[in-house]
């Protein structure tokens, strides 16, 4: 655990600037895409690649590495915009997004992304994955940890509560799962289409240890990561408290932007807002 | 009389001996260890055995995680909860991702029994073919099965094995060979060819028996690769013959019928007639009336032999 300096932090908030501006930038040149679910996650996804994950861009299949899963697959903007920053592809590529023969798919396909360790995009299938590599590291006494990110939305899938249940049940404390609460799906908010509250019991009674931050605060992320890592014998949960479309005042709270690209216009204030 | 062998008993043991050849393998159950026989690898190697509880889609997807990690999982329970609880995950993580994960079914087929239609799987075979990239086998007996685990193994990439319930006859010997998209030729005749799989494979030879004593010879393949087919041996022999009939415990739509009438139908149509079950659930009832009532006889074979060669 490390203190953040000041000026650590100020990087990693300017990180945070630069990915949304990808990710209205990468959305706008597709056309099509999820801008509310991936401006929501980008603190979490900056946290974890720019201070928490033990990772090689230049390998990125090292064995010892960090793993992270998004298990809302169509958050693959933010994914793929932190990658590319990270180095482990060309900035460049952000622009081929959703396009013929590009290795960005519009959801994530582990066969074609550097650092894209599982293709997701069908929502409720990530954290059972994660249990799967983080039974195999403690098979093979690794000290890897595994990171898996969920949308709050997602936790009405059943196989969520499956999968909750076996990660509490084989004592996973090598995984750190992560949910982006804010606080809307597709249709509208989560509490009136069906509601997955409340969050913190129910994980609880699941079985985990449960952390809860200010999604959009790197330093609050950052201190309940170095927390999970500390407690043994349970997963830990940190449930993120988030604004969908953060960043973009038009976006902010506003479930229509989920799967929406914005129009020349609307790209221009978003990144004049992003600036 | 052949020896009668349980093909999900003879892959428990195949699974150990498997274990022991490589630490790799991890087996992973959906609360059906004493049934689908995986109860000898867990006493035998219980760190390396998972139970699932009673979640097949969190089994497969974490079977996906383990192998993305490394291990060959094979992940077993039923054909119906393997193939149809599990479907998308399998497609959209396994299958997609082309994950080495082994997925092992039994109780396939309405054989099943008594308990009915809801543990019969019958159309497994067809969702699993039809997904991109999936390697199916059905091997016929319990000499066959573990060749079928080892074949699984060493691929990379998923497969689905179909295994049944019931002990059935051995018909294949240990020296045979067993080759993913590839068959077995059980026995050549030149007036029809008959393409088995699993337990149809025994009936085939019965009703390949009967006819030459009506004076009718029978190709008999034993096709236990569904997928890849072995299209190869199917087409000469279809040629040679110019009568096919295909055998299987599993619904005509989309299984080996399909899978053969697909090659035929592009490349030689010759006469065809499929003995499977024609779009109906199963029932409960001892095996062996259930397979009369669903015309997955030898008789059935036979009376299909002679309506393809009249077709000629």
């Amino acid at each position: 655990m490390v203190t953040l300096t000041t000026d650590k932090i100020e990087k990693l908030k300017s990180k945070a600037k630069t990915i949304r501006q990808h990710i209205i930038r990468m959305i706008r040149q597709a056309g099509s895409g999820h801008p509310g679910g991936s401006l929501s996650a980008v603190e979490i996804l900056v946290a974890l690649y720019f201070n928490k994950l033990k990772i090689n861009p230049k390998e990125p299949k090292w064995s010892e590495r960090d793993r992270f899963l998004l298990s809302k697959g169509h958050a693959a903007p933010v994914w793929y915009a932190t990658l590319a920053e990270a180095g482990f592809f060309p900035v460049s590529q952000l622009d081929t997004l959703r396009k013929m023969g590009s290795i960005l798919q519009g959801h994530p396909d582990m066969k074609r992304t550097p650092g894209v360790e599982m293709s997701s995009g069908s929502l409720g299938q990530g954290l059972s994955i994660s249990n799967g590599i983080a039974i195999a590291g403690k098979l093979d006494k690794k000290s890897y940890r595994v990171y898996v990110l969920l949308g709050d939305g997602e936790c009405q899938e059943g196989q969520v509560w499956e999968a909750a249940m076996a990660s509490a049940h084989y004592k996973l404390d090598n995984l750190c799962g992560l949910i982006d609460y804010n606080g809307l799906q597709i249709d509208g908010p989560i509490e009136k289409i069906m509601s997955p509250l409340p969050l913190t019991e129910k994980w609880t009674a699941f079985g985990w240890n449960v952390i809860n931050v200010d999604g959009h605060n790197i330093e609050e992320i950052i201190a309940a990561l170095d927390k999970a890592e500390t407690v043994k014998g349970k997963p830990t949960m940190i449930i993120c408290r988030t604004v969908k479309g953060k960043g973009v005042s038009f976006m902010e709270n506003k479930h229509g932007w989920h799967g929406k690209a914005p129009s020349a216009q609307e790209t221009e204030q978003a990144l004049k807002e992003l600036n | 009389m052949a020896e009668l062998r349980c093909t999900r008993e003879s892959c428990g043991n195949a699974l150990v001996e498997l274990g022991k050849a490589n630490q790799d393998i991890v087996v992973l159950s959906a609360d059906l260890a004493g049934s689908t026989k995986t109860d000898d690898f867990a006493k035998a190697f219980p760190e390396r055995f998972f139970n699932m509880g009673i979640a097949e889609a969190n089994m497969m997807n974490t079977a996906a995680g383990l192998a993305v990690s490394g291990k060959i999982p094979f992940a077993t329970t039923f054909a119906i909860f393997a193939s149809g609880r599990a479907w998308e995950q399998i497609r959209n993580t396994i299958a997609y991702g082309n994950l080495n994960v082994k997925i092992v079914a039994t109780h396939g087929g309405i054989s099943v029994g008594p308990d009915g239609a809801s543990h019969q799987g019958i159309e497994d075979m067809a969702l699993m073919r039809l997904i991109p990239g999936m390697t199916v086998l059905v091997p016929c007996d319990a000499v066959e099965t573990p060749k079928a685990l080892v074949a699984a193994s060493e691929y990379k990439g998923p497969v689905y094995v179909r295994l049944a319930r019931l002990k059935i006859p051995v018909i294949t010997q240990l020296t045979d060979s067993f080759v993913i998209g590839k068959s077995n030729i059980l026995r050549e005749g030149s007036e029809v060819t008959i393409i088995a799989c699993g337990v149809m494979v025994a009936a085939a030879l019965t009703a390949a028996e009967a006819l030459l004593k009506e004076n009718i010879k029978a190709t008999v393949i034993n096709a236990y690769s569904i997928k890849p087919l072995d299209t190869e041996n199917i087409l000469s022999y279809a040629k040679k013959t110019g009568a096919v009939v295909t055998a299987e415990e599993h619904l005509a739509a989309g299984g080996l019928g399909s899978a053969v009438a697909e090659v035929l139908a592009q490349n030689y149509p010759a006469p065809m007639e499929m003995v499977a079950i024609n779009d109906r659930f199963g029932q409960s009832g001892e095996p062996d009336e259930l397979m009369k009532e669903y015309h997955l006889t030898a008789d059935d074979i036979i009376r299909a032999a002679k309506k393809a060669i009249s077709r000629k």
